[in-house]
């Protein structure tokens, strides 16, 4: 009996070793993937490094017909699209988060968290689709401005599509705060209003700025959406009133002009930097966001 | 004592640099009862999960010593550690039932042993649910959920799972931590009918339990075995002080 | 104003804003339903389109978008599970390990046209695959990857410890807990991550623009070495390439998308309360 299952072991341990290794090689590949993505960005997005002069790809100008790379309107359209759309989504979606976790009564919450739990499902092309035909010439319209496909359109949509990210991590970092914290507030004669936002949220500071950094990162990486509605003029939004003028993203210039390049030529290698460029930026801000979550972690306690 | 059936020599044990064993060395006797009892922090569960190795599960531990089992270190290199686990079984302080039915639970540990005779099956389920007085509580509800039963059924449920095995020895860590005094009744029964053919060391919850079913008894205090000798000896003639004390309630 | 009038307020302002979030979903869901509606039909939906897209149906783009999550899921499932099972039983706390963490917030936060650029390069030129539903999969199903370790590990440590250790101290390999007590009880939350992860798969334009998207490909694709049409990109170019295309077209086209993977959605959502109503622990 007992010689049967020693042999029987042994059939079993070689089946599980090999299991084993296939599963550490499955784990491990996630690096290899984000190796490889690097990688190949690099292969082709390099060229435009030493093919087009540096004043060239940091000018003001993008015209690839005419041989302008510059990058700075991308950039800056970029950036003021997210800014508008993180000045939305952040007091919208923290008030969200504390009204889901600390206000809302059952029922209530029952019906919102699956309809944010929607929104974060609607593909961007179908809100794209919606913000062209309907908040575009709405924004006209009340505006009076010349086209309603502005910097504001794409920062108002942009914020709808972040704040279920902004909002889910929010409600975590509320969630995470210990009770007796509240309880110690309410203890000392608070309302619970005044615990809320005296106690609770500072406590749950860094998760909500951890939120706010991951709904950026979205933001910035987003783009059939903004390519609807923006306008896809790439001009250098430097006054206050760009706000309501069109602009571009550089998610929207490789979307748009990757179809009509011809591989290995400057303009192709150009958007591939454009590319890099967008992988340092949200590798930046995701690995901040996550550095935050590791020292909560390490320190212990509050997440 | 004839041959022991464990030999612990020397083993000291550590999480990171706190030292919850030190220097323990004792021998158990086959199909008897031993006991080991102390306050908490005794190190006595480590010692009990260092026989089966299920403290390998842990990382950021040190041991020193040896530990046999028939003689046979079973530290060594080649020792397959699942086998021993199959002869060493052990039983919680809480009920674990797994998920699933009273029939998967108790014949989980021949699934993974790849044993498939379903007659054979049938044989040892009602055996070791016998074995743990359970069988006439539960024979029309094989394959109802296990997680339905009681707590002091779900307990024996645990203990006729480990019985299925047909392991040499069982470790039992306050088994009857939970239940009421009716099912602690009936699991300290069934322990005397198992010591016939299974060597059995147990943490007792109580002294007063540890008074009744012990043959032989360890008192462990601070990670040190301060005395073993036979229940009926330690619990009413002991020889160290401290363990008077801890036995007539100066301390606990 | 005494406090109690100011938590009033101020809970009843707190109850607007999420109104304010909340509301505009259903006015994106409700406008397309009110104006998409007209265009559906049997014919819409199972017949191949003509006159340039103006007429017919969206067949080859609703089998398209199938076929590409089909293969999405044939190439994330596998390597996510089989990751997050690392992650979650046999990974120690080393530096390697925290690297794959960040490895997997990394693809997480890699905008979806990173991707496209990606599976461009890779794919379509570097391995030769062209414009195919095989570079398409693969494309998405690496960026659907993150999704589902990050559920899938959730739902594997939800899981009791204790089951693990009842499962060694019975003689238990590592695998064998995983397999016949971990796995099956963390398969519900693991089903509906992956279930959110394709349903996004299902909904990106970016990735699949210049992997597998064609525009007018008015045959159903033969093999995974050919483009395909995908109902994703179809919206996009009707609703702005197309000069003169029906707006009821276009609203149809996008109700077909959006009631794809809202029912998704719904079946995840079922699947998971479901199964977490019978949970034994």
């Amino acid at each position: 009996m007992l010689a049967q299952r020693q042999a029987e072991a042994a059939g079993a341990d070689w089946r599980e070793f090999v299991i084993e290794a296939l599963i550490r090689v499955l784990g491990f590949s996630t690096i290899g993937f984000v190796l490889l993505i690097f990688l190949f960005l690099l292969r082709e997005g390099v060229p435009s490094f030493y093919k087009v002069p540096l004043s060239n790809l940091f000018g003001i100008s993008w015209y690839p017909t005419f041989g302008l790379f510059g990058t700075l309107p991308l950039l800056l359209g970029s950036v003021l699209v997210t800014v508008t759309a993180i000045l939305i989504a952040m007091p919208l979606g923290i008030a969200t988060a504390v009204f889901v976790r600390e206000v809302a009564p059952n029922w209530a919450r029952e019906i919102l968290k699956p309809m944010i739990e929607v929104l974060a499902g609607i593909p961007s092309v179908v809100l794209g689709f919606f913000g062209m035909h309907v908040v575009a010439p709405l924004i006209r319209e009340t505006l009076g401005t010349p086209t309603g496909l502005t910097v504001f359109t794409g920062g108002l949509l942009l914020a709808y599509m972040a704040l279920p990210t902004i909002i889910s991590v929010a409600e975590d970092a509320l969630d995470a705060t210990p009770k007796s914290y509240k309880d110690a507030g309410l203890a000392m004669g608070a309302t619970q209003w005044q615990t809320i936002w005296r106690v609770v949220v500072p406590a749950a500071r860094s998760g909500i700025t951890t939120a706010v950094m991951l709904g950026m990162g979205r933001a910035i990486g987003e783009t059939m959406a903004v390519m609807m509605v923006t306008g896809n003029a790439a001009r250098m939004p430097l006054s206050l009133d760009s706000l309501f003028k069109p602009a571009r993203t550089m998610t929207a210039t490789i979307a748009a002009e990757m179809g009509e390049v011809a591989q290995g030529s400057i303009h192709y290698h150009a958007l591939f930097g454009i590319g890099i460029i967008l992988f340092i930026l949200t590798f930046l801000i995701n690995v901040a966001a996550a550095a935050t979550i590791f020292k909560k972690q390490r320190r212990g306690g509050l997440r | 004592m004839v041959d022991p059936k464990i030999h612990i020599e020397k083993v000291s044990y550590a999480y990171g640099e706190n030292w919850v064993l030190r220097d323990v060395t004792l021998d158990i006797a086959p199909n008897s009862v031993t006991v080991f009892f102390g306050p908490s922090g005794g190190g006595k569960t480590s010692l009990l999960r260092l026989v089966n190795r299920l403290n390998d599960l842990v990382e950021g531990t040190q041991m020193k010593g040896r530990i046999l089992l028939d003689g046979q270190d079973i530290y060594s290199s080649d020792t397959h550690v699942p086998s021993l686990r199959r002869r060493v079984g052990m039983v919680f302080a809480l009920p674990l039932p797994l998920p699933g039915t009273v029939r998967e639970n108790v014949l989980y540990g021949l699934k993974l042993a790849g044993i498939k005779d379903r007659s054979r099956l049938d044989e040892v389920l009602e055996r070791s649910l016998a074995q743990s007085a359970l069988w006439d509580e539960v024979k029309d509800r094989l394959d109802h959920l296990a997680s339905a039963l009681s707590g002091g059924q779900q307990q024996r449920l645990c203990i006729a799972r480990s019985l299925a095995l047909e392991p040499e020895a069982l470790l039992l860590d306050e088994p009857t931590s939970g239940l009421d005094p009716i099912s602690t009744r009936k699991v300290e029964d069934s322990l005397f009918a198992l010591k016939q053919q299974y060597t059995i060391i147990i943490v007792p919850h109580s002294i007063q339990q540890a008074a009744r079913i012990a043959d032989q008894a360890a008192f462990f205090l601070m990670g040190e075995l301060v005395e073993y000798a036979s229940g009926t000896e330690l619990f009413t003639h002991p020889r160290d002080k401290r363990t008077e004390d801890y036995v007539t309630g100066r301390f606990g | 104003m005494s406090r109690y009038w100011v938590q009033r307020l101020g809970f009843a302002l707190l109850g607007l804003i999420a109104l304010a979030v909340v509301a505009p979903i259903l006015v994106v869901i409700g406008t397309i339903v009110v104006e998409g509606m007209g265009a559906i039909s049997w014919e819409f939906i199972t017949a191949m389109p003509f006159d340039g897209m103006k007429q017919g149906g969206i067949f080859p783009a609703l089998v398209g978008t199938l076929l590409l999550t089909l293969g999405t899921a044939l190439v994330a499932i596998p390597i996510g599970v089989g990751g997050t099972i690392y992650l979650a039983e046999y990974a120690r706390d080393t530096w390697v390990t925290r690297c794959i963490r960040l490895a997997i917030v990394n693809l997480s936060g890699i905008p979806s046209i990173v991707y496209g650029l990606f599976g461009l390069g890779m794919f379509v030129l570097f391995l030769r695959m062209g414009t195919s539903i095989l570079a398409g999969a693969l494309t998405l199903g690496i960026m659907t990857l993150p999704v589902i370790i990050i559920t899938a590990e959730e739902a594997l440590r939800a899981v009791p410890t204790e089951f693990r250790t009842v499962s060694a101290s019975l003689g238990g390999t590592r695998w064998q807990g995983i397999r016949y007590i971990i796995l099956p009880q963390a398969l519900p939350g693991i089903i509906t991550g992956i279930i959110l992860g394709l349903l996004r798969a299902a909904g990106e334009t970016a990735p699949i623009l210049f992997t597998v998207a064609a525009f007018f490909l008015p045959r159903l694709p033969q093999s995974p070495f050919d483009p395909t049409m995908a109902l994703p990109y179809h919206l996009y170019v009707i609703s702005t390439q197309v000069p003169g295309m029906p707006l009821q077209i276009q609203h149809g086209t996008a109700l077909v998308l959006l009631a794809l993977v809202l029912s998704m959605n719904l079946v995840a959502t079922i699947i998971r309360s479901y199964f977490r109503r019978r949970r034994q622990w």
